[in-house]
């Protein structure tokens, strides 16, 4: 991680294919006096058996980031925030591994949890990533889910909670 | 001239993951409509399932037409996160 890049901007916005280091992240968007309140969220590669599955992940380059920054973009036209990570890996994941990493920082907490689920509520619907599931019964792509669409409907209603 | 990205099912469905072809004045919709009729699985990938496009890395929808220069994506349902 390039710190001095951190240091000088308040949006960190990383496309990777490496593991990324929670407390380095965590460390960054606590660095301000004036923010009471941090909050992030990791998402991880899960199976539900016994056999350990590892995912591929695809994605676009280039509208990858376009769309990551458009989404931050969106959540500070709505909250006020001060610092916003979004790392997402590509590549290869094993089971249990992090494949993405969201963290607000904010004066007051309700703001930064209402920014870090919205981006990711918009990230699963607008990122260009693609998940392939490989098991020893062969590789699966993974479709996409309704719930996740129906996740985006709360953003919609008259639901900014700062107006 | 444009240049065509497929990526995920789409792309290994039809085993072609870029193409150079000229779709200027062409809706997305013309061009997938032309694309399909390469054969079974350019049908099967583009014409069966939900098929997402970018414009210049946006998603557009199937009534754009598309300029000379543009850069065109397909894709399935996003599914990261």
């Amino acid at each position: 991680m390039n710190n001095m890049q951190l240091d000088t901007q308040l949006t960190d916005i990383q496309v990777t294919d490496h593991p990324f280091d929670v407390d380095a992240l965590t460390k960054w968007l606590s660095s301000s006096p004036q923010d009471g309140a941090i909050v992030t969220f990791i998402g991880k590669v899960r199976s539900l058996t016994d056999e350990p599955i590892s995912l591929y992940l695809e994605h676009y380059a280039g509208m990858t980031e376009a769309v990551l920054n458009k989404i931050t973009q969106q959540a500070r036209n709505r909250w006020a925030l001060n610092r916003i990570v979004v790392i997402h890996r590509v590549g290869n994941i094993d089971t249990n591994e992090q494949i993405v990493f969201v963290g607000v920082s904010s004066a007051h907490r309700s703001n930064a949890f209402a920014a870090a689920e919205f981006i990711m509520d918009v990230l699963k619907n607008e990122a260009p990533f693609w998940k392939k599931e490989r098991t020893s019964e062969g590789d699966k792509w993974v479709d996409a889910k309704p719930t996740d669409v129906m996740a985006l409907k709360k953003w919609t209603k008259s639901s900014s909670k700062q107006e | 001239m444009n240049k065509i990205i497929f990526f995920a099912q789409i792309r290994e469905l039809i085993g072609t993951d870029t193409l150079s072809i000229d779709a200027h004045n062409l809706t997305v919709a013309m061009l997938l409509e032309q694309l399909s009729q390469r054969g079974d699985k350019w049908s099967l990938a583009l014409k069966e399932h939900t098929v997402l496009c970018a414009i210049n890395k946006s998603l557009v929808d199937y009534h754009y037409t598309i300029k000379t220069g543009d850069e065109i994506a397909f894709f399935p349902p996003v599914t990261g996160g």
